[in-house]
């Protein structure tokens, strides 16, 4: 980022002139942290798509469990090096929005998760077409 | 009394060193409408990991899903995010041309993805496999095909910037579009993540 030309430092003093002060860098990331990126994205898909279509794991839950891991270790990935989430962008609020986000997805999947499944297995097999017709 | 007029006179001055942040409030704007997006694609996954189950004597996503195609559907994508990190990179450099020629790359690998995801849908609409044969295949085909109109729409608004920095330049005001538009990219990157490993991957292991 140091060797721009100096027809851009100009105009990036003029543009962000008003900045906080938090690096440039940091906000828009350099080739180096794009192709990081990049090839830690492309192991952690090759790996999932590898164990299930050259069916490596038997054990089923295992299997669910490494997709799982691998899918949540690229997101992060990609919100460091593509997306360039960081503690310090905009005084902490993009990352305490991030945070709210996930504690909102968290309830709302395993939330929703839950009740149907307790639904299914609670309800379903005692309910009688008599009892269907009682409820109030 | 006195007290009193000198806390009002404070007041403008630190007002005003508040206003001068426009461009880093647009990002923050934007990372909030993303994160918003982000709830409806949770409620989406939360509607698919219900109802993902329910083939109504239907097929189920072993019966379906062709992993190859969905392999390299998602390598489309990945490609389109990395080709458009290179068109950040020259916006920083200022370089026009270069700018819009990556915006050009990542475009065609958003319509290859485009057009994979559509001809997977029409084989398996063509095979039976439509929204209304079992729940399962509905809620499969609102979460896919809510991520394939984010990808239309980001298309869209790729084509209209590559139009913008070609006409007008670099200017501040085209550098905060890309910007929104490499972080709207990113994220749909980032859904397709779920996608593939919740729907076709886990679906197919079963």
């Amino acid at each position: 980022m140091s060797s721009n030309a100096p027809s851009h430092e100009e105009h990036h003093g003029h543009d962000h002139g008003h900045d906080h002060g938090h690096g440039h860098d940091a906000s828009h990331g350099s080739l180096k942290s794009y192709v990081i990126g990049f090839v830690l994205s492309v192991i952690l898909t090759a790996i999932p798509f590898w164990l299930v279509m050259g069916e490596v794991i038997e054990n089923k839950a295992a299997l669910v469990a490494a997709i799982m891991i691998l899918g949540a270790i690229q997101i992060v990935v990609h919100m460091v090096y593509f997306l360039h989430m960081n503690t310090k962008s905009e005084g902490g609020w993009t990352m305490m929005a991030l945070i709210f986000t996930i504690v909102i997805v968290a309830i709302a999947l395993a939330g929703s998760l839950w009740v149907m499944y307790h639904l299914n297995t609670n309800m379903m097999p005692q309910m009688s077409p008599e009892m269907m017709r009682n409820l109030p | 009394m006195s007290e009193i007029n000198t806390q009002t006179a404070e007041k403008p001055e630190f007002y005003l060193k508040g206003d001068h942040h426009p461009e880093s409030s647009t990002n923050l704007g934007f990372w909030l409408y993303l994160m918003s997006d982000c709830l409806i694609f949770a409620v989406l996954f939360a509607t698919y990991a219900v109802v993902g189950r329910n083939y109504a004597a239907g097929p189920s996503p072993a019966d379906l899903f062709d992993l190859k195609l969905i392999a390299l559907n998602t390598a489309m994508l990945l490609f389109s995010s990395i080709t458009y990190g290179f068109a950040m990179l020259q916006m920083e450099r200022n370089a026009k041309a270069e700018t819009i020629f990556w915006l050009g790359i990542t475009g065609l690998f958003g319509l290859a993805f485009l057009g994979i995801e559509i001809y997977e849908f029409y084989h398996l609409i063509h095979e039976g496999a439509t929204p209304q044969r079992s729940a399962f295949l509905s809620a499969f085909f609102t979460l896919v095909g809510t991520h394939g109109l984010h990808v239309t729409f980001g298309l869209i608004w790729l084509v209209t910037l590559m139009v913008q920095v070609s006409k007008r330049g670099l200017i501040p005001e085209n550098r905060r579009r890309l910007m929104c538009l490499s972080m709207f990219w990113h994220f749909l990157d980032v859904i397709w993540i779920g996608v593939f490993s919740v729907v076709y991957l886990m679906g197919v292991v079963g």
